[in-house]
């Protein structure tokens, strides 16, 4: 049934509404009340004065009769109850009652246009938060932290259990297989307590909590920005045997995996500052500014460690910068934001980073301006390689990415726009997308 | 002569408990606790049955299993696999590259027992 020709219901619905008896409706408006009656009934299409007056005296425009409800409403409607239809058990209607009389939809839209629009409404929301909850299960899932501490804390039961068995079932047991068999469940009931505890802040910290620290890598990035990714007492000589000092005062490592990131990273640390110690560096930034290919030519230090030295100084010597560090999975292993550029935390980048570039050509720096929302920066990308070049493994290379306050159009040409992760980029149309956004219309 | 199993597994107090166990149930058992060069163990040991864990550093149990079933001289080996995933696509894997047996911790010493028994008597 086409929609104007259910004007007659409308007027009626309206007629009901303000109360009016056909009979008085066909007299203010000027007609018989049977000629109404037929245009209630939808026999007899009206148009022009006739409408005009009964939408005077029903109090509403004449558009709204005869246009009726919105035709996405009626859309929606009918997705609604497709998708009932759809998720009902074969055989069933949904609901248990009739089904959706669906050969009726613009009727009801028609008389009911709050009720419609509630429906309507409510299974938009049913159908984001389905989508919202399957996404949320993939993530789980797919979560290699959680998988890690699972299979951890199960591990260590499983040689709990196996080792309790032995020591309560084998008679005789000889004495030095019991002392091993009771050292072993000591270790793995100190393990297993060390893992449920990590398993616990892990999940009470999931989505709703509050707390940046989730994971080993959250600790370490907690404590790098709490001393502001520098470390005086790591410069100068002796630096190394400072390092667990600095590891034993922090407070954000709690656990020991993180104590043992910290210590690779403090490591990594003071090998920079040996290559460049901060006179070295100091006089270069004070000659050249912070420009890494300029310090790089002047100190003849690698480009990437120009970088990590660079993230790593007080900013009062080098101005607002940034960095990112892959590997060569293209997990990032290392953040510092700056300038409003932000980065995930867990998930990985977006693909359109030329950190990712430079995966490709290792050794070839790149330089790009980039926009992410509102942050426009400068970015200096370039891989090196973990360790020394060897036959039996692949080459492990970590492509870096330095930000920079952004130096304009003129310097190095039009910004790339970029996002931040795929899960949370705006970007409408974009050829690097690997899964949906869960901004605007959910997933 | 007693059987000879090679116990593939990184977890080191796993791997003292079924040794025991097993030992005491009269079979040869031979450890090896990292996933990169597990074949070679294997080659090397030629054990009557081969206990392998999936999640192990270096390579996974599923890609040792397959380079099993791969080797002309190692194919018919039964390969009990040992795993703290129960998910149904890691059953459906472990089936599909030729697992004599899928077993999920936590077992039990018996259910290891059990199967280790049955898999080399067939």
């Amino acid at each position: 049934m086409v929609e104007s020709s259910m004007i007659g219901s409308r007027i009626r619905e309206r007629r009901v509404m303000n109360g009016l008896k056909q009979s008085e409706l066909a007299k203010r408006a000027g007609i018989s009340p049977s000629y109404l009656n037929l245009i209630e009934h939808n026999r007899r299409r009206i148009a022009g004065k006739t409408l005009n007056r009964l939408a005077d005296v029903l109090g509403v425009s004449p558009g709204l009769l005869s246009e009726g409800a919105e035709a996405t409403l009626i859309a929606a409607l009918r997705e609604a109850a497709a998708r009932a239809e759809a998720g009902a058990t074969p055989g069933e209607n949904p609901g248990g009652g009739e089904g959706a009389e669906t050969d009726r939809t613009e009727e009801f839209a028609g008389r009911f246009p709050g009720w419609a629009r509630l429906l309507a409404d409510l299974d938009r929301q049913r159908d984001e938060l389905e989508a919202t909850v399957k996404a949320l299960t993939d993530r789980l899932a797919h979560d290699p932290q959680l998988a890690a501490s699972l299979h951890e804390v199960i591990s260590t039961v499983t040689a709990i259990r196996s080792t309790a068995s032995i020591l309560a079932d084998t008679k005789p047991l000889e004495p030095e297989w019991q002392s091993r068999f009771h050292r072993n469940i000591n270790e793995d009931s100190q393990r297993l307590a060390e893992g449920a505890e990590a398993l616990v802040r892990y999940l009470e910290e999931a989505p709703d909590a509050r707390s940046d620290i989730k994971s080993p890598q959250d600790e370490l990035h907690a404590f790098l920005e709490a001393n502001g990714f520098h470390f005086p007492a790591l410069e100068g000589a002796g630096g190394a045997a400072r390092i667990g000092s600095v590891i034993a005062r922090a407070e954000h490592l709690e656990t020991a995996a993180a104590r043992g990131l910290a210590r690779d990273a403090l490591e990594g640390y003071v090998r920079d500052a040996r290559r460049l110690p901060l006179p070295e560096i100091g006089q270069a930034l004070a000659e050249c500014g912070p420009d890494p290919a300029a310090i790089a030519a002047r100190t003849r230090a690698d480009m990437a460690g120009v970088f990590r030295r660079l993230a790593m100084l007080p900013e009062d010597l080098t101005g607002p910068v940034g960095l990112v560090i892959c590997d060569l999975s293209g997990t990032v292993i290392l953040r510092k934001p700056v300038l409003g550029f932000s980065m995930p935390r867990s998930a990985a980048a977006c693909a359109l980073w030329p950190l990712y570039q430079v995966l490709s050509q290792p050794g070839a720096p790149l330089r790009l301006r980039l926009k992410q929302g509102d942050a426009r920066v400068l970015a200096l990308a370039v891989s090196d390689a973990a360790g020394p070049a060897r036959f039996d493994s692949p080459a492990l290379y970590r492509p870096h990415m330095l930000l920079l306050p952004d130096p304009g159009e003129g310097a190095t040409g039009p910004a790339r726009e970029v996002g931040i992760t795929c899960q949370v980029c705006p970007l409408a149309s974009c050829e690097a997308r690997r899964e949906p956004s869960i901004l605007g219309g959910g997933f | 002569m007693s059987k000879k199993v090679i116990l593939i597994e990184d977890e080191r107090n796993i791997i003292e408990a079924i040794s025991f166990i097993l030992s005491r149930d009269g079979w040869e058992v031979k450890t090896h606790s990292n996933g990169h060069d597990a074949i070679e163990a294997v080659r090397a040991g030629r054990p009557d049955l081969v206990i392998l864990d999936v999640m192990l550093p270096g390579k996974s149990g599923f890609d040792i299993l397959q380079e099993i079933r791969g080797d002309a001289g190692l194919a018919a080996t039964p390969v009990l696999m040992l795993t703290a995933r129960g998910q149904d696509k890691d059953r459906e894997m472990a089936e599909r590259v030729g697992a004599s047996r899928y077993m999920t911790k936590p077992f039990s010493n018996a259910e290891v027992l059990d199967a280790v028994r049955d898999l080399v008597a067939r």
